[in-house]
């Protein structure tokens, strides 16, 4: 029974495309798949914007939304009919072509990564052997889209806040992609599900063998987290868009409908990147005890994402924004380097999985963390006391 | 399986596209991007070769494309940081205009 | 298979002449972007799918947007529109096509015209990785070098040169 709920919508899929003519199945799988994903996604993503202000509300003692529907749970739709009806202004100077397509080359990629995540067991649109090499590597079409809106509505504001988008994107994807290669050097796979099958099993009977609980997965994970933040654009890393400096970044000249596919396609870009994390550190869609195992794993999945999305509302809630420069100390200078000596932790702690005697696995723990340790802390000794970094003066406020 | 012959006579009119880009534009940047799509040209005589060719299973023309593909990211890197330090000297980017040995 | 290489030709071919083509340059990239998807689009067809990735992570996410930075950085990208037809220009676009000629020829008259593919081949990203790791590890070695050569040649050449007070 609770075999057949966990599969529940890859039965229901089975079953939908078996009762069609042999010749349509082809393309029937593929459309259903697609259009479950989407489906899903932006209902998530009218729900997050909900949550979103709500919590942000919550964080700024006020209320957040409250008028339309009981506790303000309309307001989704209602900003919904906001945009689809509100003018579509282009400006006049504006690349038209260039300014209607950077929407489109902005969501479409971000939906075909989801094509390679898996939200439960069997529950993957495509298993590709090289399937985290095909996520980053349509992920890199978002920055083009973000040059096209920024280039194209010849705005200066527009076109700073597309080349600050562009370097951080670059900047931050090493990392993340550097601190997914850990993952892919102890699994041994670039396929997802398998990634996520490597993670199976608990040690102990209870705790779970995800990537996340040894300690280049931990400090992989932060990472990842804070290079995934940076990714999608969102504070402390929103400078492309920091209303208070440059209004709007390269959203300027966007309203109604468009403007509306940039808010999805930032949201719909955080949820996979969200999904990526769990998937690569967090254990994907098993259960984090073995008690809970029988739940069914999409709802697991599900979970967690939500957990992370909640993380990210926090973190927009709390941190005040970077400058640019230490935005981009920060990515070279910092990370980076950690994220290098991450990758030889994880090599090590890979080398050294045959060893056997009694306290091996606290050893490790140990070896590796204190290699991670020790790199931070002389990071963050070196970053802080570089010439020119002296104590904070105020000139204006006391 | 379109043939082999279908590829190669793509690759060919990529190369030829590229050559004539890097011919006719004078902007730098241009030039650079016509080098690239003659360089992608041979990536897909590569593959193209690979797939139809005797041993598949060598995996040669892939990892020959792969170390290609690698080469060209390098080849863009330089050539684009060429092109800004001509910028900062010349303040042109046209390749007609910068014509002179002098520092 | 058949339509899908037509059309994805097609879309490559259309992308690269625009990219040479076009008179603006912002347009020429993008364009340039759509042709390297075409390629990667062929590459998958042919059953090269690690290939297929590394090609737009590479050309769409790095080489594109290195051009696209480039040209904000020397303001090309406001340029106005540089189309000039000129003798060298035309003389450009005949050899051109002379080569194209001469490689249509060349592939019409060698025996290797009507070769039919073998059956695919099972290409997993491990048997990559272990050739690369052992029969090619020279070569993967050499590239790791010229990518940090590159790497630190390209940001001394980009470097102002602050010692003798540049602009």
């Amino acid at each position: 029974m609770m075999e057949t709920l966990d599969q529940l919508f890859v039965l229901l899929k089975r079953w939908v495309v078996g009762e069609f003519p042999a010749a349509w199945r082809l393309w029937l799988s593929p459309l259903i798949d697609a259009g479950a994903i989407i489906g899903v996604f932006a209902g998530l993503f009218a729900v997050t914007t909900l949550l979103e202000r709500k919590g942000l509300g919550r964080l700024q003692n006020r209320m957040g939304p409250n008028r339309v529907g009981p506790f303000g749970v309309l307001q989704p739709l209602a900003d919904g009919l906001k945009m689809l009806t509100k003018e579509d202004i282009v400006p006049r100077a504006a690349d038209r072509v260039v300014h209607f397509l950077a929407p489109i080359a902005m969501v479409t990629p971000i939906l075909l990564a989801y094509a390679v995540l898996p939200f439960g067991r069997n529950l993957v649109a495509v298993d590709f052997d090289a399937g985290l090499l095909f996520f980053f590597a349509v992920g890199a079409g978002t920055e083009l889209a973000v040059f096209m809106a920024g280039w194209s509505s010849r705005n200066k504001y527009s076109l700073l806040g597309a080349m600050r988008g562009i370097a951080q994107m670059i900047s931050y994807e090493v990392p993340l992609v550097l601190s997914a290669v850990a993952v892919v050097l102890v699994a041994g796979s670039l396929s997802l599900p398998s990634i996520v099958d490597s993670q199976a099993g608990y040690h102990w009977g209870w705790l779970a063998r995800w990537h996340v609980f040894t300690p280049w997965g931990l400090a992989g994970f932060i990472l990842f987290l804070i290079a995934a933040t940076a990714e999608s654009n969102r504070s402390p890393f929103d400078l492309p868009e920091g209303e208070s400096e440059i209004i709007a970044g390269h959203l300027i000249e966007y309203s109604g409908f468009k403007y509306a596919l940039f808010f999805l396609g930032e949201y719909l870009g955080l949820f996979a990147v969200s999904a990526l994390g769990i998937t690569l550190f967090l254990g994907g869609w098993q259960a984090p005890v073995p008690f809970l195992a029988w739940v069914p794993s999409y709802l697991w999945f599900g979970a967690k994402l939500l957990g992370c999305i909640a993380l990210f509302i926090w973190l927009r809630g709390t941190m005040p924004r970077l400058r640019t420069d230490q935005l981009m100390n920060f990515a070279w200078k910092f990370m980076l380097p950690l994220v290098l000596v991450n990758l030889v932790v994880a090599a090590l702690w890979h080398g050294t999985a045959a060893w056997g005697f009694f306290g091996a696995g606290a050893t490790r723990w140990l070896l590796g963390g204190a290699v991670l340790w020790l790199t931070y802390s002389a990071l963050s000794h070196a970053l802080f006391t570089a010439p020119g970094r002296g104590p904070r003066t105020y000139r204006y406020a006391d | 399986m379109p043939p082999l012959h279908a590829y190669l006579l793509l690759s060919a009119a990529l190369f030829a596209i590229g050559l004539a880009g890097a011919l006719t534009r004078r902007h730098a940047i241009l030039v650079l991007v016509g080098i690239e799509l003659m360089l992608n040209a041979a990536n897909l005589n590569f593959i193209a070769f690979w797939r139809y060719g005797a041993r598949p299973e060598a995996l040669t023309g892939v990892l020959f494309a792969m170390f290609s593909i690698g080469i060209a990211a390098a080849e863009a890197a330089v050539g684009l940081a060429l092109i800004i330090a001509v910028y900062r000297h010349f303040r042109t980017t046209t390749v007609n205009d910068v014509n002179e040995l002098r520092g | 298979m058949e339509t899908a290489f037509y059309v994805l030709a097609a879309v490559t071919v259309a992308g690269a002449v625009a990219a040479m083509a076009l008179p603006r340059l912002v347009h020429c990239t993008l364009c340039l972007a759509v042709a390297f998807v075409g390629l990667a689009g062929h590459f998958l067809l042919l059953g090269a799918e690690f290939v297929s990735f590394a090609q737009v992570l590479v050309y769409v996410g790095a080489v594109a947007i290195l051009v696209v930075f480039a040209m904000l950085l020397t303001r090309s990208a406001d340029a106005p529109p540089a189309w000039v037809v000129s003798r060298p220009g035309l003389l450009g676009v005949g050899v051109a096509v002379l080569v194209f000629g001469c490689l249509a020829a060349t592939v019409a008259g060698s025996g290797l015209a009507g070769r039919e593919a073998p059956p695919a081949p099972e290409v997993t990203v491990k048997a990559l990785g272990e050739r690369l790791m052992a029969e090619y590890v020279v070569p993967l070695e050499v590239v790791g070098l010229l990518l940090t050569a590159a790497l630190i040649g390209a940001v001394i050449l980009a470097l102002e040169d602050r010692a003798k007070g540049g602009t």
